[in-house]
């Protein structure tokens, strides 16, 4: 397949509040479900005991009924979309659904949820914010627990070996999307953000090695593709890492004069930045804890003092980005009381910045694409600085 | 009644006067020599803090005084300025502009900047990030005491280990550190005993709301009643002889059939008994009161009074078992307990105190209250058959409590309540 065909079938995946990949393949399975929240989970864990991790993120711009009647207006709309999806019956092919600790609205959904869909195995997962020894055993602690509820779940025991070879899996996806990633910043001419953004919406929902296999038959064309070089700016996105903007929102974007070379939405599947070690004598568990403690992305969501803004920073040095855009969703308590203290650490380097607040369903798309092209205009005419 | 001709009560001038001590302490804290942490009401280490000699400051609590003293929102402002969104949390808006024009606390003194901040990560995300954000102003060392959510609704033995570990290993040597000096476990025992009587006293001056007519206002005057239990002053002597005191006159009213005191004066005519949810209004604090008493309805119950200790399950602060009981301490606080369990606390709230119906007091700022609120009003309904109303405001931004909308809705509520009588 080349680009076109991948991209073609990943936006009717992406926009599929149906899930139809999922149900067939649960028919075809025979086996469970795992839904999850952003931004990350322990997908190997699910994997391992003969799950399918599906990423929940919204309804992306759908009309909501009654998920509004749920939530205040000053609440993001991620939850509320989410649950006009649950209300609907369009995910009552899930068996499992995990809440990760990422703020305070997705906590309080957990318990929602566990009231309103009460054939659901509900979890919240309580992520380490302590990431030495003692935050360490908390996590395997916990880990084992959801281990232990997935081998009940699944009724297939979740062994070493199931373990590690999930983490096998795991790490070629995030080497691919690594490579992805690469491919972008190097050539982002060839490889735009509208498709990367749909190959890493489909790592929701697809197999994992059928998700690898559709990210290297991509990179495998892109490589290949005959696009002329534009005039246009490199900015990395910031903040958007749990409720999604819309497609016509990323389009204008890119539309707009920029190109993105580095960006953190859908950022569970490549939350951890190398392969986890595993090594005969390690125990996979013990990895899989070790790397979310010590080899991830910098996010709102993990307590961080005395380094902060240096990911960033770092990403806009790596990718020979000219600026910073912070594009969060409006009300996101996480990103947006982060969002100062990175403006400062960019400020510090001379790194210039914009920022925007957007919605699931925002359509005003256009005042949005000025501002992000005067942006592009300015650092053309004057330079980052 | 007018304000001033209220008699205030012993309790009331106690607290006074251990507040206004407090801040004059810490304005004078580094001639003192005293080393100063700020840390947050829900899951506070106040006995460990004293144990050590230092004096905390608890940052929510300087916000809701600008509050009521009208300057939150000057202060809000100045941190939008800043580049904080108008999005988040006002409590931290406030005291990031509090902090810009020179922090200077309630009673007019400057408050001294931290030694140490001791983010105690309990039932509230946005804590977190506002201690990124004041480390990043005052450059001091930060430590964190993560406490897990009970999502299940239950503590586990994992759960309290975790946060037992934290104490024992990185948090007591960080308050160490900054001290200069050893932990005293005598002094740590002789405080938990002082915390866990007054606990027992809070508790009866909860319960007496079971009375006709209720001896206190669970919500309005309940915020007066938690002032020293939750802020500075758990663990102390003066913290036992406020509730000591606090019992005694609560008992009094029982016994000659009294209300609770109002700005107004006595409130005996009580025609409605209601359960609150959700933290109060700061900057219009006193009319939101008189929207209630106003139209004879007390507060006989309150989530609110319960965010930064939740006592009446039987929880005390236990000197025998230390770590354990500040684990389990910061584990039960309110808002570190999941959806269902909140609502069957409201449920009980309602039954055991014979409710007329429930208020939620739907917070903008506050996501970690707010976030559920509008299924907890129907399961609510639904379970006990009783009305609710839904009001919404800020914690201390002024320009959203819009007190004509508030009072249409009350006052409809109410009517409301007594037709349903009827």
């Amino acid at each position: 397949m080349d680009c076109e065909e991948i991209i073609s079938r990943h936006e009717t995946l992406c926009q599929d509040t149906d899930f139809n990949y999922v149900r067939q393949w649960k028919a075809k399975r025979q086996a469970k479900v795992v839904g999850f929240m952003p931004v990350y989970i322990p997908k190997e864990l699910v994997v391992a005991a003969g799950m399918l991790p599906v990423g929940i993120m919204g309804a992306g711009d759908r009309e909501i009924i009654r998920g509004d009647a749920y939530f205040q207006s000053y609440i993001c709309r991620i939850p509320r979309s989410t649950l006009e999806l649950g209300v609907k019956g369009k995910l009552d092919f899930l068996d499992v659904f995990l809440f990760p600790a990422i703020c305070d609205v997705i906590r309080n959904l957990s318990g929602m949820w566990k009231i309103l869909f009460p054939k659901v195995f509900v979890k919240y997962l309580d992520l380490p914010q302590n990431f030495g020894p003692v935050g360490r055993k908390f996590y395997i602690g916990e880990l084992e627990g959801l281990a232990a509820d997935f081998e009940r779940l699944s009724g297939k025991k979740l062994t070493d070996q199931s373990l590690r070879s999930a983490i096998e899996l795991y790490n070629e996806n995030r080497r691919v999307l690594r490579d992805l990633y690469n491919l972008r910043a190097k050539f982002p001419h060839l490889v735009s953000t509208y498709d990367v953004y749909l190959l890493l919406r489909a790592s929701n929902l697809l197999e994992v090695s059928e998700h690898t296999q559709c990210v290297s038959a991509y990179i495998r064309s892109a490589v290949k593709r005959q696009k002329p070089e534009r005039d246009h700016v490199r900015v990395v996105i910031s903040g958007a890492f749990c409720e999604q903007p819309p497609l016509a929102l990323i389009k204008a974007l890119e539309g707009s004069g920029c190109y993105i070379v580095d960006d953190d939405w859908v950022l569970g599947c490549r939350y951890l930045l190398s392969d986890i070690s595993l090594t005969k004598q390690q125990n996979p568990m013990e990895a899989l804890a070790d790397a979310y403690l010590t080899d991830t992305v910098s996010n709102a969501c993990r307590f961080e003092t005395s380094r902060k803004g240096e990911f960033l920073i770092g990403q806009v040095k790596d990718r020979s980005a000219e600026g910073v855009i912070f594009a969060a969703p409006s009300f996101c308590d996480p990103a947006l009381l982060e969002r100062p203290m990175l403006q400062d650490a960019l400020s510090a380097q001379g790194v210039a910045y914009t920022g925007f607040k957007y919605a699931e369903n925002t359509g005003q798309i256009q005042v949005i694409k000025e501002e992000t092209g005067t942006f592009a205009d300015s650092i053309k005419l004057w330079g980052s600085r | 009644m007018k304000l001033e001709n209220v008699q205030k009560e012993d309790s009331q001038l106690i607290q006074k006067k251990m507040i206004a001590d407090h801040f004059n302490r810490l304005s004078h804290a580094k001639e003192l020599g005293k080393k100063v942490v700020y840390t947050f009401v829900p899951g506070n280490l106040n006995e460990l803090i004293w144990a050590l000699d230092m004096l905390p400051v608890h940052p929510e609590i300087n916000a809701l005084q600008s509050g009521m003293r009208q300057l939150s929102g000057g202060y809000i402002i100045e941190a939008e300025k800043a580049g904080h969104s108008e999005d988040v949390c006002t409590y931290v808006k406030c005291d990031v502009g509090m902090l810009k024009q020179g922090n200077i606390g309630p009673t007019g003194e400057k408050l001294p900047a931290p030694d140490l901040l001791l983010l105690s990560y309990t039932g509230c995300f946005t804590f977190m990030k506002w201690f990124e954000i004041l480390q990043k102003e005052y450059n001091c060392p930060v430590v964190m005491l993560q406490v897990p959510y009970q999502g299940d609704g239950e503590i586990t033995a994992g759960m309290r280990q975790y946060v037992v570990d934290q104490l024992r290993d990185i948090v007591i040597p960080a308050l160490e550190k900054v001290a200069g000096r050893k932990l005293d476990s005598e002094r740590l025992h002789t405080f938990l005993t002082s915390s866990a009587r007054s606990e027992e006293d809070l508790v009866a001056v909860w319960d007496s709301a079971r009375h006709h007519p209720s001896p206190i206002d669970a919500y309005f005057g309940g915020v007066y009643y938690i002032g020293p239990i939750f802020t500075a002053f758990r663990g102390l002597a003066e913290c036992e002889q406020y509730y000591r005191s606090l019992r005694k006159e609560v008992e009094y009213r029982i016994q000659n059939h009294q209300g609770p005191t109002t700005p107004e004066g006595l409130f005996n005519n009580q025609k409605f008994r209601l359960v609150v949810e959700g933290p109060p209004n700061w900057t219009s604090f006193r009319d939101l009161w008189k929207m209630f008493y106003g139209e004879g309805a007390v507060v006989v119950a309150s989530t609110y009074t319960k965010v930064g200790g939740l006592y009446e399950y039987g929880f005390r602060h236990d000197p025998d078992r230390p770590f354990e009981s500040m684990a389990d301490y910061c584990l039960g606080c309110y808002t570190n307990r999941n959806i269902p369990t909140r609502i069957e606390m409201l449920e009980k709230y309602m039954s055991d105190f014979e409710a007329d119906g429930f208020i939620i007091n739907s917070i903008k700022s506050c996501n970690s209250f707010s976030a559920g609120q509008l299924l907890m009003l129907r399961e609510l309904e639904k379970r006990t058959g009783k009305p609710g109303a839904f009001i919404e405001s800020d914690l201390v931004d002024p320009r959203y409590f819009s007190a004509a909308n508030i009072k249409n809705r009350l006052d409809s509520y109410f009517q409301m309540v007594e037709a349903r009588r009827s």
